[in-house]
Order: structure tokens, then C-alpha cells, then sequence
């Protein structure tokens, strides 16, 4: 651990990403103390003002403040963010132990259930199905969770198959521990650093898609405020009202940034090896 | 090399039943009908209504395995039903004027991509940590981050409204009809500008990183050294020996990201007001639309399976280690 530490100050860029994610996450906690404004009261008289002392960010068509909505959207990106990805993840690391411990025909059967949701263009997917649910911030998590998990599984399985051969594995089968203790006390400790590492990277992916979503106007609705709504209420007055379309914008900006600079800090402090497996840039979000 | 093509080609055949099989699941996730869109307007039947023709066209009271083998063999006369926009027209119709736009958008763009990327990529490696290389690893992680509907939105504000150099909407203009055939191409051409700027930056920036990361292996390998000890110039140590083997991985990437370049085409082609697969799907969503929404899926994710083909049979002409072996590395 101290190990890691060192080698994750050391890289500069790293640090930086993973204060920003920390004041993030603290702005988002405490955004009903933050916000001047309440995020969803109109005001008829202050349609469209430009940033000014009162409204730093400016307010939208029906007069609400911008910085009070955009720091409500940060709770539901963020939000989004974990809760996605923590139901990616549990979904990856249950099917690629399944496929990494058994083998054979049920390891065959996972994997070609992975190469047929990569086959999927993720947005083509995401849209389809959500044109049969009522959108709602559960149903964009649960959606954008579920069609995510793959990567993990690959990477979970991917473990297995290189642990289950190692000594210690092995020696443990020999003296009669469970399948289920080999699992959970011996292989999966050792498999989670990469699967650390993809869910820290996994969170802007995220991020992204549920913005983009919101954007369409097919994600979390308003009157709720996220990022994507804003930009999306932006787009019709951006001729008139920069502001409504630009602050949304680079707050997704410097979020995935930061995600993406913490995440690949922690990779790199972690194993140096794992730069190889450079798995990341493949189909980013869509 | 045809026992290899026959090969994937068998392998493809599965997840063409799965791509038939996730799609049918799409229509079943509802709780028992479709709801009301919370979108205003838009939605042209009501849920009862819709709920109807649906149960009509997909025989949605009948037995599941009755169903899915009703909805199988329409899939294979390549009959998707009607739309159940006012039109009425066939899906299949609705779908077939518009995958050409998205298929060429979506090649222009891979071109582009792999024709700015692979020199990005070759220059930073061969001068590591360089200016240059600095430079390039700022825009990839940039250029990560950056959702390309705010791209769209910030190049249209300054390209459309504010500088008034190119058009931000559709294909053609309206007065497309009196220019000179000559002037209709320059027109054309206007309109794809901002589309496939939007469209190719995020995958540019990945792709780079990616050339950059493999050359950089590869230039470590042995025979790098042994070509540069028999005294060859380094263009040619470079250019030739170090940059095909480093193309290599390059391919299956390609295949690998065509699935979310395609994806993309959703947003790009939503804010661009382009007729493409992209925009037909977000408006079939607004509509409540499935007979196009489901057609669209297979559609598209068939598109994408026989692309990932493509690129299989195209990475075993480049190595010929994989013919031999039959599997990839």
C-alpha cells in the first residue's frame, strides 16, 4: 500500500484528477447548502440573464439559476456514475468467475454472451430499450449498468484463468478448501486491482452516456437538473445564451478528465505492467 | 485462407441468432406494455393504442417460442413491419433511405481517422516525449473527455452563428436544387465538414494513443534492432520493418470500435439534422415508433457484426501468422 502511494504521488497529472473527483463528490454531498438559489423555482423577470454578480453562471429560459441547477447535476452525474458502474461491475466479476473458474462450455457460453453485447452499438441499444421504459435516473443506472458489463467480465475471467494455475490456488484445492473459499478468500482478492482500475475509468464512461442521454432528452427528465438537461435546454437559445450551453458542457469536460487522469494514476501505481493491457480506448462510450 | 474466412464466418452465425434473440428480449422488457414518453407531445398514438398494434404485429398474446419464431422468420424475409408513423410506410423502406448516409458517414470518418492517426501516432513514439508528443497526449485526453454534443454545440456557435462560414444543418441547402452540379458537390461537401470533425475527434484521439502505444513496443523488438545493425536507413527501419507490424493491432481495434463509432452516429446526426439511422432511431423514440426502433437494432447491430467480419478477414490477409494458427493471438 505505502508502495502504491509513492508511486501514485509521484505522478502529478494523477493527483490533480483525484482532487478534483474528491471536490466534486464534495459539492455534489452538499449541493442543497451551496446552491444560491433553489434549482427549480422560476422567475419571470430574469429570463436568460447573462452571468452577473447574483447568477455567477447566469440563468436559463424560465429564469432559474444555472450554478444552483448545475451543482444539483453533478449529484445526479455522479449518482449515475457509481451506481452504473458498481451494477456493471457486480455483474462482470459474478459472470467472469463463473466463466473463469468452470471453463468449458459454461465459460464458452458467457464469453459468446460478451462478444454479442459488444456486437450491440451501445446508444442503438440504450435508446431502444429505453423507448419502452419511462426514463427516470433508476432506469438510466439500471441501463446503462447493465449494458456495461462486459469488459469486467472479460477482465475477471481473464484473472481466473491465470491464478487458478498458480501455486497457492492449487495447494488450497489440495487440502480440501471449497470452491467458493478458493474463490472469494484466494482469487478474487488478487483480481481486483484491474478491476479497480476499469470501474475508475468506467465511472466517465458513464458519465458521458448519461449526459448524452439527457441531451436527447431521452435520460433523467426534467424538472430534475443534470448536466445534459441544461445542455439540452441550451441548445434551442444558443444563439442568445452562451452560457447555458458552455458551463454544462466543460463541467462533463473537467469530470471525465479528472476520472480518466485518477484512473490511469492508479493503474500505472498499481502494476506498471498493465500499461500493455491497454484495453481502455476501445469503445468508449457509444 | 477460405477454410479461415468459412470459419468466422460460422462463428457469425450464432451472434446473429443473439442479435435476433437480445432484440426480441428489448420487447418484453416493457411491463407489459409500452408507457407514455414523458416528452411532451411528441408521441402520435396514445399508450393504448400503441399497445394494440403492437400486440398485433409482434402477436404479443401468443406463446413465447410461437412469438419469437413469428418474429425469426419475418426478420428473414427481411419483413419489419409497418411504421407506425402516419405514413404507414414499410420499415425496411424507412430504414433502406437512410443507411446509405450513415454508411458513408461512418467510412469517411473511419478513413479520416486511421489517416491522421497513424502519422500522429508513429511521430509521437519515434520522438518520445518530444514537444510534439506532448502536445498530442494533451488533445488525447482531451479529446477523451470532450462529449461530442458540446463539441457540435460550440463549433455550430462559432463556425454557424457567429463566423457564418458553414451550415449546421443537413445535407444540402434549399436553393440545392438551382445550383450547378459542380457548386451541389461544394455544397455537400460544406455540410459533412462540421458532422465529421465532431464525429472524428474522439475516435482520433484514441486511435493515436493506440498507434503510439504499439509502435512503441514494436520498436523495441529485436528485428528493429537487428534491421537498423545491417546498417537500412531509419525511414525504412521505420516506415517499413517497425510500421507493419505495429498496423497490426491497429486492425482489430478497428474492428473492435466500430460498435461505438456507429453508436455515435445517434448524437452527431440528431444535432446535424442528418437523415441517417441515428436520427430515424431518436425520432422513432420520441414517436414510439418500434416497429422502426426494433428494426433499427437488428439492423444496425447486423451492420456491425458484418464490419467485425470485415476487419477479421482483413487482420488475417495483413498477419499471415493467423491463417496458420486460425486464432488470434
Amino acid at each position: 500500500m505505502t508502495a502504491f502511494w509513492r508511486a501514485f504521488r509521484r505522478n502529478q497529472l494523477a493527483v490533480v484528477g483525484g482532487a478534483v473527483v474528491l471536490c466534486l463528490v464534495v459539492l455534489a454531498v452538499a449541493a442543497p447548502l451551496l446552491a444560491p438559489w433553489d434549482p427549480h423555482r422560476p422567475d419571470v423577470r430574469k429570463i436568460l440573464d447573462p452571468p452577473s454578480g447574483s447568477h455567477p453562471l447566469g440563468t436559463d429560459q424560465l429564469g432559474r439559476d444555472v450554478l444552483s441547477r448545475m451543482l444539483y447535476g453533478a449529484r445526479v452525474s455522479l449518482a449515475v456514475g457509481f451506481v452504473s458502474v458498481g451494477i456493471a461491475t457486480v455483474i462482470g466479476i459474478v459472470l467472469g468467475t463463473i466463466a473463469g473458474y468452470h471453463g468449458g462450455a459454461i465459460d464458452g457460453t458467457i464469453m459468446r454472451l460478451v462478444d454479442l453485447m459488444l456486437v450491440f452499438p451501445r446508444f442503438f441499444l440504450l435508446l431502444a430499450v429505453l423507448a419502452f421504459l419511462r426514463p427516470s435516473i433508476w432506469t438510466i443506472m439500471a441501463v446503462i449498468g447493465l449494458t456495461g458489463w462486459m469488459g469486467v467480465a472479460r477482465l475477471v475471467r481473464a484473472e481466473f484463468l491465470t491464478l487458478k494455475e498458480r501455486e497457492f490456488v492449487i495447494w488450497s484445492q489440495s487440502i480440501g478448501a471449497s470452491a467458493f473459499r478458493i474463490i472469494w478468500r484466494h482469487i478474487l482478492p488478487n483480481a481486483m486491482a484491474p478491476v479497480l482500475v476499469a470501474m475508475t475509468l468506467g465511472i466517465p464512461a458513464a458519465i458521458l452516456t448519461e449526459s448524452g442521454l439527457s441531451f436527447l432528452g431521452l435520460g433523467v427528465q426534467p424538472p430534475f437538473a443534470t448536466w445534459g438537461n441544461i445542455l439540452n435546454e441550451g441548445k434551442d437559445a444558443i444563439e442568445i445564451a452562451w452560457w447555458l450551453s458552455f458551463y454544462p458542457g466543460l463541467a462533463i469536460l473537467v469530470t471525465v478528465l479528472s476520472y480518466n487522469l485518477l484512473g490511469e494514476g492508479i493503474r500505472d501505481a498499481l502494476d506498471p505492467r498493465l500499461r500493455q493491457a491497454a484495453g481502455r480506448f476501445v469503445g468508449r462510450s457509444r | 485462407m477460405l477454410g479461415y474466412a468459412l470459419r468466422r464466418l460460422l462463428l457469425a452465425i450464432p451472434l446473429l441468432i443473439g442479435i435476433t434473440f437480445i432484440s426480441f428480449l428489448v420487447i418484453h422488457l416493457a411491463p407489459g406494455e409500452p408507457v407514455e414518453l414523458a416528452t411532451g407531445d411528441l408521441g402520435i398514438q396514445s399508450s393504448a393504442q400503441a399497445k394494440q398494434m403492437l400486440r398485433e404485429l409482434y402477436g404479443l398474446d401468443r406463446p413465447l417460442h410461437e412469438q419469437y419464431w413469428n418474429w425469426l422468420t419475418r426478420l428473414a424475409r427481411l419483413d419489419f413491419g409497418r411504421s407506425f408513423a402516419p405514413d404507414g410506410r414499410p420499415v425496411l423502406q424507412k430504414i433502406g433511405e437512410r443507411l446509405p448516409v450513415t454508411l458513408v458517414l461512418n467510412i469517411i470518418e473511419m478513413l479520416i481517422i486511421v489517416a491522421l492517426a497513424v502519422p500522429i501516432g508513429v511521430f509521437s513514439a519515434t520522438r518520445q516525449y518530444s514537444l510534439f508528443d506532448k502536445i498530442t497526449t494533451v488533445f488525447v485526453f482531451v479529446g477523451f473527455a470532450t462529449p461530442d454534443f458540446w463539441l457540435a454545440l460550440l463549433l455550430m456557435i462559432l463556425f454557424g452563428a457567429q463566423l457564418g462560414w458553414l451550415p449546421i444543418s443537413g445535407l444540402r441547402s434549399l436553393n440545392w436544387e438551382y445550383l450547378s452540379f459542380w457548386r451541389q458537390q461544394l455544397d455537400l461537401l460544406s455540410h459533412l465538414v462540421l458532422p465529421i470533425l465532431v464525429a472524428t475527434f474522439g475516435g482520433l484521439a484514441g486511435f493515436s494513443r493506440y498507434m503510439r502505444q504499439s509502435m512503441l513496443e514494436v520498436v523495441r523488438q529485436e528485428y528493429i534492432q537487428a534491421a537498423r545493425a545491417k546498417g537500412l536507413a531509419e525511414r525504412v527501419v521505420i516506415g517499413k520493418h517497425a510500421l507493419r507490424n505495429a498496423m497490426l493491432p491497429i486492425v482489430t481495434i478497428l474492428g473492435l470500435s466500430l460498435p461505438g463509432l456507429i453508436g455515435g452516429s445517434v448524437i452527431v446526426e440528431s444535432i446535424f439534422a442528418i437523415p441517417g439511422m441515428g436520427q430515424l432511431m431518436v425520432q422513432a423514440v420520441f414517436e414510439r415508433d418500434y416497429p422502426v426502433i426494433m428494426g433499427n437494432l437488428v439492423v444496425v447491430s447486423t451492420l456491425t457484426l458484418v464490419a467485425n467480419l470485415i476487419a477479421d478477414l482483413a487482420y488475417s490477409v495483413v498477419d499471415p501468422r493467423i491463417r496458420v494458427s486460425g486464432r488470434r493471438r
